[in-house]
């Protein structure tokens, strides 16, 4: 079955934000933002906008009636900047007129005075001066530094990766109504709508019932929606609320690109050491977080990249220690995968450079140090249905590596300006909110009297399909076609307290709870057709619709049985509460059992680069990858392509730059460039691997949003490997993305020596 | 007044003709279908078809534009289509809609009724589809879901249905397959009783500018290709005068970068479809002669261009996207005056001229390299307009290739690009041009490395003789495409992919 949404999409009926129809008297919203990176807030005239066509108010912290607090760990940033700005990009003042065009021009009449205090972009200058989010967290699992001794080889170096811009292409934007009970009821494009809620509450001082959020759906959010819709809603509802009037506020693309938060560029030292069967031994790593102005979700970020340090490998000695480090960029955020990726990165760079100075090829490294049962990661869960070594083997086997390695080989042999490289990307990562109390929700199902189907959950559809699965568990469950189901708006109204859509696990979580509701709903229907048909409980099922007792077909089918339900006065209507079980970790010693299960694949990454201009093609990406038992094929395929892809561009293309005064520069698609059609992989295979899923999986179909991301990271490494096919120098640092610019520095770094050395002696 | 057809309905609106079509349908209109990405033709999501009448007012042609970039009086007289238009009544899906839906082509859907859009412009295009030409339909279609693949895979479908197209009526075999509702069958007829907007009788450059009066632009107006505000240095928009004489082409440049001013400016006028504006000739002189407002799209199918220059298409499929060369103009790509505007390296290779035309009706003709004094400086009177482009044409023999390096190979704006012209017997080069954009503050023609490379052998060591004298006539900046250091490498590399590409004999050794 497909994805139920696309229907709509291609007809270009499904409504997001913007297409809501506007009601009358709304004020439109622009944000007045800091103009510089960081420094004293002076002084703030805003005399000529509110005197400017259409402008009917200027807002600034001062009208905030409840706390300027929006922060969702730390306590650490306000609605509206007050006394200092951090970053360039940072609110100050929300502009309300008549059209959205009034609002925009206003904005150019705001004069801002502000003393400049020192900026700070680079997250090492940040750790020097001890600005730090949070204090440093350090995992630990046996003794690292006892085990060097007893290393046969020990390598060390530095990687950096880069951030990542989300580009979710439905810009940020919330449309907020003041209510009769002096509330606010808003839509908001956010795929947390509880945080939303909360936060606006707090800023109107008002009771989180108050505050209503509805998400019909995002046009893409990637964990930018998550944390950082929040700003935008409560902006709209204090507007409405001051206003009494709709407030209507969208951000346009450059608006958006310079004042949210993107993925975290990390960089990081790492050692690690093996033994004379080349087997690790211990690795120790320190991430520096660039977590930006205030900390918005970067410790829980932090905290992942420490959980996915050693990535899909065992290693018996490890001490992983991260820095969430404060400085002057817009708050960096969650981005599909939240920090693993960054964590991966480190240790792929580490059995790279192990390989390149060993000379063994990197994939024999990787293999033998994979993840086997029982093993256990560094935060002390043990590894319980580890198929690492089924995923590599599987791929290793039906994509034939040895024989891609040989036509590698072969090519380079006889191309002087074109080199082909290769990378192995086995995967593990980790499924569950890292923080226990999160993974919980609720299913609120009501069976209408002529047998349709209602389902509100705390899930936000945003293209990952979560609607159609949901749609599908409960036709299951019941019994009944899906055409039936109806999956409504995510409301806080009616499903309150909800965790954002993140973290892979929102299928999982709101179809165990809709599948909950839904199996409460079918036992209280077929007890009722016990007594109303006089039928033996035992062995009385709904399948397709039709009742059956022990197989044979009953008098009744599901609309009758619905019906004559209602007119006995059976409830039609459950809300089932889902926590997933056996969760707990203690983050004062970083131990416990945090996720629910482990997802494992394996990729293979084969590039092309063309040594006179340095660009290159991604030729083949052969990607096993353990789904558990998929019960919609299209949407995970979709989920494990999309994902690999969206890692390749963060990997290759995307480069997100900040100049010395931490402006943006890469501010627009047409700096900041994101994957088109053409940079795809020309031929990108997925092999589900044939693996039994998992009891804590919705249906056993293990989640499938965030893994597929890091198999984009075996591309940075292949590119990698051609490179050194040219040139076969080992002087090349471990700094991604990997940017025509880097790959054709990297071929010719003669070129570039001699040019700085000739710029200086010129100078 | 500007009169055009919105799917099935007739429209009149005197609406500012600068501004955008987009909002013009979503916000005026309410179809909301068309959806905003990046207001900069980056993206297509708000891709729709413009539909203009054929010459013999029996057929219309459609081509897929950006929304965000199409002035809404570049509307006037045509048929435009967005996604509302194509819907089949009942809840049915078109063709097109029906393999992306079945192939999971669709993820957050923000961006589908982009690729909607254009793969039905593809379906009424009359040339053959064929694997390729399916995915250059969306090559200007951003999916931040990165469905591609899936796409991929809908768009092989559709090729394979494509090919039962018959070549005669195929409007009508469209229509029954539901590729289009029906009503396109009476377009022709009501687009006819319009004020038509393209094809009136060739004006002189005299009628022109009888009609122009005062009107020229200033020096910043026109439009390229790229669809980019395409800043040298790439450190923000600078604050360009206000206008004077405002003159909008495909607005491909000045909607991105002005739309607002536009918006409210009085009197701009239109010349994407002015009678004597677009047309390539090769006249009796030797020479190639191209209206102003020829767009990319037009150069890329220019059966007369393609003689001449074999690989062009090749070159002008790195030049943005299908969309945006729907509506880029040459002569603005020129006035744009950026330093990496494609098409303007290219022309620097080949030799350009433009015809200027002022206020008055006196014309003159500039060479290309001429017209750049400085960082968008232009050495052109505000009241002056391109009304032309000429080039020798190249003899049979005669080598031309264009190289552009970008972070990504399609729709980007280069770090560095080339072009080069050479004539060479028995081994010694006669003549050569060689430009390069994105290393100095205007697109360059390389006077000195061209004059140094003429009458030497094509060696190896004459390339890399001349990349010195190349390298020293450079003065590439640091910025978001690339660091100095790396733009020399690069501009060093192409020239030596230049000579390859001719002589793929020369011995690499020395650049490895």
């Amino acid at each position: 079955m497909n994805h139920l949404d696309p229907h709509r999409h291609v007809r270009g009926e499904s409504q997001y934000l913007d297409d809501v129809p506007v009601q009358q008297g709304t004020l439109y919203a622009a944000v007045f933002e800091s103009p510089l990176a960081h420094g004293v807030l002076h002084s703030l005239d805003f005399s000529a906008a509110l005197a400017a066509p259409g402008v009917a108010r200027v807002l600034t912290a001062a009208d905030i009636p409840g706390e300027n607090q929006i922060g969702g760990i730390v306590p650490d940033e306000p609605l509206l900047a007050e006394g200092h700005v951090h970053f360039r990009g940072q609110p100050v003042a929300l502009v309300l007129a008549r059209t959205e065009a009034q609002a925009h021009a206003a904005l150019k009449l705001i004069k801002v005075e502000i003393d400049p205090l020192p900026i700070i972009t680079d997250p090492r200058v940040a750790a020097a001066q001890g600005e730090f989010i949070v204090p440093p967290r350090t995992f630990k699992l046996g003794d690292s530094e006892a085990a060097w001794a007893s290393c046969a080889h020990v390598f060390e170096g530095v990687a950096e990766n880069g951030g990542q811009e989300h580009l979710y292409i439905e810009t940020q934007g919330a449309y907020a109504f003041p209510t009769e009970m002096g509330g606010v009821r808003m839509i908001s494009s956010t795929q947390g709508p509880t945080a939303v809620q909360r936060h606006t509450a707090v800023v109107l001082g008002l009771g989180m019932h108050q505050v209503e959020v509805d998400v019909t759906r995002l046009g893409g959010g990637f964990g930018g929606k998550e944390d950082q819709a929040t700003p935008w809603g409560a902006l709209a509802a204090l507007g409405a609320f001051i206003t009494k009037k709709p407030v209507k506020l969208v951000l346009d693309r450059m608006a958006d690109m310079r004042m949210t938060g993107k993925r975290h560029p990390y960089s990081s030292d790492f050692k690690i050491g093996f033994d004379a069967d080349l087997k690790i031994v211990a690795y120790e790593v320190e991430f520096y977080q660039n977590a930006g102005a205030a900390a918005d979700l970067s410790p829980a970020v932090m905290e992942r990249t420490l959980f996915h340090a050693t990535n899909a490998y065992f290693v018996p000695n490890v001490t992983a220690t991260a820095y969430s480090c404060r400085t002057n960029l817009p708050p960096n955020t969650a981005f599909r995968g939240f920090g693993g990726p960054q964590g991966m990165f480190v240790i792929e760079s580490a059995l790279a450079k192990a390989a390149e100075e060993l000379g063994v090829p990197t994939h024999e490294l990787q293999r033998r140090n994979l993840l086997r049962e029982g093993d256990l990661f560094s935060y002390r869960q043990a590894a319980e249905g580890c198929h690492a070594e089924q995923a590599w083997d599987t791929a290793a086997a039906a994509f034939d590596l040895a024989a891609i390695r040989a036509e590698v080989a072969q090519f380079n042999q006889t191309h002087k300006l074109r080199k082909k490289g290769f990378a192995v990307m086995p995967i593990c990562f980790g499924i569950s909110f890292t923080k226990t109390p999160m993974n919980q929700t609720r299913a609120l199902v009501h069976i209408y009297s002529d047998g349709s189907v209602g389902i509100s959950t705390g899930a936000v559809e945003m293209g990952q399909g979560v609607n159609t699965k949901i749609a599908l568990v409960a036709a299951r469950t019941l019994g009944i076609s899906v055409n039936r189901i109806k999956v409504e708006t995510t409301n806080t109204t009616r499903v309150a307290n909800t965790s954002p859509s993140a973290a892979s696990a929102t299928a999982d979580l709101n179809g165990k709870a809709t599948e909950m509701a839904c199996q409460a709903l079918r036992e209280r229907l077929l007890r009722h057709a016990e007594t109303e048909y006089t039928l033996n409980y035992e062995g009385l099922e709904i399948r397709d619709e039709q009742v059956l007792a022990a197989g044979v077909p009953a008098d009744t089918n599901w609309e009758k049985l619905v019906s004559s339900a209602f007119w006995k006065r059976v409830a039609l209507t459950e809300n089932a509460h889902y926590a997933t079980p056996g969760l707990h970790f203690d983050a004062t010693v970083n131990q416990g059992h945090p996720f629910a299960y482990h997802v494992y694949g394996t990729a293979l990454t084969t590039v092309t680069v063309d040594c006179l201009r340095g660009t290159y093609t991604v030729d083949a990406l052969q990607i096993a990858h353990d789904f558990g038992q998929s019960f919609n094929e299209i949407i995970d395929r979709g989920q494990i392509e999309g994902g690999a892809v969206q890692g390749i561009g963060w990997m290759t293309m995307e480069e997100v730059a900040y100049n010395a005064e931490g402006r943006l520069l890469s501010n627009s698609l047409n700096s900041y460039k994101i994957p088109d059609i053409y940079a795809a992989p020309k031929v990108l295979d997925v092999h589900f691997l044939d693996t039994p899923g998992h009891p804590k999986a919705v249906l056993r179909s293990k989640a499938v949003g965030e893994p597929p991301l890091m198999y984009g990271i075996g591309t940075y490494f292949a590119l990698r490997d051609a490179v050194r096919a040219f040139q076969g120098h080992t002087a090349l640092p471990f700094s991604a993305p990997m940017t025509p610019e880097k790959v054709l520095v990297s071929l010719y770094p003669a070129f570039v020596t001699e040019s700085s050395v000739a710029a200086t002696t010129a100078n | 007044m500007i009169e055009f057809y919105l799917n099935d309905q007739p429209i009149r609106t005197s609406e500012a003709p600068a501004s955008a079509l987009l909002d013009f349908v979503r916000y005026h209109e309410q179809l909301k279908g068309t959806k905003i990405g990046c207001r900069e033709g980056d993206c297509g999501a708000c891709t729709v078809l413009v539909g203009e009448l054929s010459a013999d007012g029996q057929t219309v042609n459609y081509q897929s534009m950006t929304s965000c970039l199409t002035p809404l009086g570049n509307a006037q007289g045509k048929h435009i289509v967005t996604v509302e238009g194509i819907n089949a009544a009942g809840n049915q899906l078109t063709p097109v809609q029906k393999a992306i839906v079945d192939e999971g082509g669709s993820q957050c859907g923000f961006c589908t009724v982009g690729f909607v859009m254009s793969l039905t412009g593809h379906s009424l295009s009359s040339a053959p589809a064929t694997e390729k030409s399916t995915i250059a339909a969306i090559d200007g279609n951003i999916c931040r879901c990165t469905g591609y693949k899936s796409l991929e895979r809908a768009a092989a479908k559709l090729t394979a249905e494509l090919e039962q197209r018959p070549a005669e009526n195929a409007l009508a075999w469209l229509s029954e397959k539901q590729f289009v509702p029906g009503y396109f069958a009476e377009i022709p007829a009501q687009l006819a009783k319009l004020k038509p907007a393209a094809n009136g009788t060739e004006a002189s450059a005299a009628t022109i500018a009888a009609s122009a009066t005062a009107h020229a632009n200033d020096g910043s107006v026109s439009t390229s290709p790229n669809g980019h505000a395409q800043n040298q240095n790439d450190h923000g928009h600078t604050n360009p005068a206000p206008f004077t004489h405002a003159l909008l082409g495909g607005g491909t440049d000045l909607l991105v970068q002005r739309l607002e001013e536009l918006r409210e400016q009085p009197g701009v006028r239109l010349i994407f479809d002015q009678p004597g504006r677009r047309g390539i000739r090769h006249e009796t002189t030797g020479r190639v002669v191209l209206g102003a407002a020829t767009t990319a799209s037009q150069l890329l199918e220019s059966d007369l261009m393609r003689g001449l220059l074999p690989n062009l298409p090749q070159y002008l499929k790195l030049v943005s996207s299908t969309p945006i060369r729907n509506m880029g103009t040459v002569a603005g790509n020129f006035i744009n005056g950026s330093p990496i505007g494609d098409l303007t390296i290219m022309f620097l290779a080949l030799g350009a001229s433009i015809t200027l035309l002022d206020a008055a009706g006196a014309t003159r003709e500039l060479a290309l390299p001429d017209l750049y004094l400085g960082y968008k400086k232009l050495a052109k009177a505000a009241d002056e307009q391109v009304i032309e482009i000429s080039f020798p044409a190249p003899q049979a023999g005669d080598f031309f290739h264009f190289e552009k390096v970008s972070k990504r190979t399609h729709l980007d704006i280069a770090s560095v690009n080339s072009a080069a012209w050479l004539r060479v017997e028995n081994g010694i080069i006669q003549a050569a041009r060689v430009s390069a954009g994105g290393v100095g503050p205007v697109p360059l023609y390389l006077a000195r490395t061209s004059a140094f490379l003429q009458g030497r052998e094509l060696t190896a060591e004459t390339v890399s003789a001349a990349n010195e004298v190349m390298q020293s006539e450079i003065s590439p900046i640091s910025d978001v495409r690339g660091t100095s250091d790396y733009k020399r490498l690069l501009l060093r590399q192409l020239l030596w992919a230049h000579f390859l590409e001719f002589a793929p004999e020369l011995a690499v050794d020395e650049l490895i």
